[in-house]
């Protein structure tokens, strides 16, 4: 098997739709266009491609009837994410959303660094659709562990799947603690005030909390990695917000799309917006670790992550004229 | 010698609540320990049957635990070990009213008799890590330091923090007594017989609807070597005790080979006031609690300190597995079997498919 991490750089970067494990990238044009060859219809003996997904199916259902994966203390569970969300989640990030990515190679093979986005789109599909980025085009297949709101985990179900997946409560503890595990944490410090916006304030950058993501980083000493997110606003372009409505449900508000509530359940399909993710060069912190506490350096700090981010996302505005062109 | 060993084992050592499974055999051992010179068992009810055997080598008083004021005195007691606790209510002895006098207002007059024997030299009190709450709020992992965000709807959980600010106001009266809070994970193994271990060894087990709650068990035998040593050895401060490792409830009922029902919340809650008024069962909120946050604790200054690593979550249930295999619903033996015969199955009718063609 040819893994990604032995193409050229210019290889991978044409073959940023193929599915996992990428095999001989240059050979077949369809592929970059997401288009998988399909497989033999009869195969011909037994041990065949059909018959090794067939075997392989069967023993994910009987490790998973019998409980014998494994879980880390966040709750997060590879095996699930890898057979089931992220296969999910590659098809709306390829297909549905043409997402293109920029400067991976910020990112680490190994150990931690925090991923700082902009947040976006009413129903906080950025979040997503930035670790399946990551998992899919990255060489070294790095999970982001998301930070949700405590919201979150207040709904049944969804938190579940959160935790699963790798997330956990946007708290310092938590963040430390995957921080010194080596782990590449994902923030996004506007929270709801970011998801939430109308369309009118579309890419305008909210303000970014009291920092408390800057004094995590610095405490372990990780690099931040500011990413700029474009194409996200436009997936639930909100019209209005109910407040009234939002109060009664306890939502941090109450959104009106061009399809949302009109549409009913139609309206939770996204628009097929064209996605641009760009991560920019890191920002060390190790010279700062006793700093953490300086409410100036934090604040500075994050001044500075916010204004990159800013800019980066004007310059991707431009590379893409059209919200949902090609 | 381990990390914080004391140089001089204790003389005089009280048990409390020994007619207790785990108090029995805590006491039970540290009477084996020949650096111990004497080890007392106190409790206000007789031994059960099934503890009375692991007593011989106790000396036993039956006096309340909070009279025993007296007795640290009158028998120059250098060490209390309070294990006295009722996790449950149980409706045989007083329900809910009778635990909240034992787990509260005894080791509140434990400690009031403590604070007044000058030979005190180390105290040892039985925690839970359900001193932590539940909170959405809380972070995925508890450290020593972290503060309850919320306090916990169940009676333990909540008798658990008044036990600790009892501890906490003992530690500031009187510096000079060794003070070690252990905090443990619930109790697992093949002789442990708790709510928890109850609850998993039915073959159809209800769950929450949409929570999956990550657990940590303690395997019994190390609860004992942990308190053991806490005795044998100097440990002051609060420890976290649990195995390393974690397991999802959902995933623990399948290992168990157990079918999981998931409930509604709220339709949960009154389920169990029902099943409580119909005088079975003794799951309460705790329970709710537990499965709806999930606990994981950190146990690196436990490792640190003691130099002692208790068997992984997985491990020790799996103790448990073995133990309550009888009434597994689908053990992993059927599942592997089926797997094949379907794998068979599926070749034949290909083999079959390509020859016709």
């Amino acid at each position: 098997m040819t893994g990604p991490e032995e193409q050229p750089d210019e290889a991978r970067v044409n073959d940023r739709y193929a599915d996992p494990p990428p095999v001989t990238p240059d050979v077949d044009p369809a592929r970059h266009n997401g288009h998988r060859p399909a497989d033999p219809v009869v195969a011909d003996q037994p041990g065949d491609l059909w018959d090794r997904r067939v075997a392989g199916g069967l023993a994910f259902l009987r490790r998973r009837l019998s409980g014998d994966y494994e879980v880390d203390e966040f709750g997060f569970d590879p095996e699930l994410t890898d057979a089931v969300f992220h296969p999910m989640l590659r098809r709306l990030y390829r297909d549905w959303f043409r997402t293109e990515v920029s400067g991976l190679e910020h990112l680490p093979d190994d150990g931690a660094a925090l991923v700082v986005a902009n947040h976006s789109g009413t129903v906080a599909l950025d979040a997503l659709i930035l670790s399946t980025a990551l998992h899919h085009e990255h060489p070294a297949r790095r999970y982001l562990r998301l930070l949700g709101a405590d919201l979150v985990f207040r709904m049944p179900l969804v938190s579940e799947i959160v935790r699963k997946t790798g997330g956990t409560v946007a708290c310092n503890p938590d963040v430390e603690r995957l921080l010194r595990g080596g782990e590449l944490v994902g923030v996004f410090p506007e929270g709801f005030k970011g998801v939430g916006k109308l369309y009118a304030e579309r890419y305008k950058l909210q303000r970014f909390g009291r920092g408390g993501f800057v004094s995590a980083a610095l405490r372990t000493g990780t690099p931040i990695i500011p990413v700029a997110i474009v194409g996200g606003e436009e997936i639930y372009p909100m019209l209005a917000d109910i407040k009234p409505l939002a109060r009664l449900l306890k939502l941090p508000y109450f959104p009106v799309t061009p399809t949302f509530p009109w549409l009913g359940p139609l309206g939770l399909v996204p628009l097929p917006s064209k996605w641009l993710i760009e991560f920019c060069p890191p920002i060390p912190t190790a010279h700062l670790v006793d700093a953490a506490d300086d409410p100036l350096v934090v604040f500075n700090l994050a001044d500075q992550v916010r204004e990159t981010i800013q800019q980066t996302l004007h310059q991707l505005l431009e590379r893409r004229p059209d919200p949902f062109g090609p | 010698m381990t990390p914080g060993g004391s140089p001089s084992p204790p003389g005089v050592v009280v048990v409390t609540g020994v007619s207790r499974y785990l108090a029995a055999h805590v006491a039970a051992r540290l009477a084996a320990d020949r650096r111990i010179d004497r080890v007392i068992g106190v409790d206000l009810l007789e031994p059960g049957p099934e503890v009375a055997g692991l007593l011989d080598q106790v000396e036993r008083i039956r006096v309340d635990p909070g009279a025993v004021g007296g007795l640290l005195a009158d028998l120059d007691v250098d060490t209390v070990v309070h294990l006295a606790l009722a996790s449950a209510p149980d409706p045989q002895h007083g329900g809910r009213a009778a635990m909240k006098e034992q787990n509260v207002i005894g080791t509140m007059q434990l400690l009031a008799a403590c604070q007044r024997a000058p030979r005190l030299r180390k105290i040892v009190v039985r925690s839970s890590t359900a001193a932590y709450g539940a909170s959405f709020r809380d972070p995925a992992v508890f450290t020593e330091e972290t503060e309850p965000r919320e306090v916990p709807r169940g009676g333990f959980g909540r008798d658990i923090l008044d036990i600790e600010g009892y501890v906490r106001g003992f530690r500031r009266r009187r510096p000079d007594v060794t003070a070690t809070v252990l905090r443990f994970a619930p109790f697992i193994g093949s002789t442990a017989d708790t709510t928890l271990t109850r609850y998993l060894s039915q073959p159809v087990v209800p769950t929450i609807f949409g929570r999956d709650a990550r657990l940590q068990f303690l395997h019994f035998d190390d609860a004992l070597e942990v308190l053991h040593r806490s005795v044998a050895e100097d440990h002051p401060g609060t420890y976290n005790v649990a195995g390393p490792g974690v397991l999802a409830l959902s995933q623990a009922i399948r290992r168990a080979g157990r079918v999981a029902v998931p409930v509604l919340e709220p339709g949960l809650s009154g389920a169990i006031a029902l099943a409580r008024a119909m005088g079975f069962g003794r799951y309460g909120l705790d329970q709710v609690d537990l499965f709806v946050h999930g606990r994981v604790v950190d146990t690196s200054r436990l490792e640190r300190e003691y130099g002692f690593t208790p068997r992984s979550t997985a491990d020790a249930f799996d103790d448990f597995i073995r133990a309550h295999h009888g009434r597994a619903v689908v053990t992993r033996e059927q599942l592997a079997a089926a797997e094949q015969l379907v794998l068979d199955r599926i070749r034949q009718v290909r083999a079959a498919a390509q020859e016709r063609s």
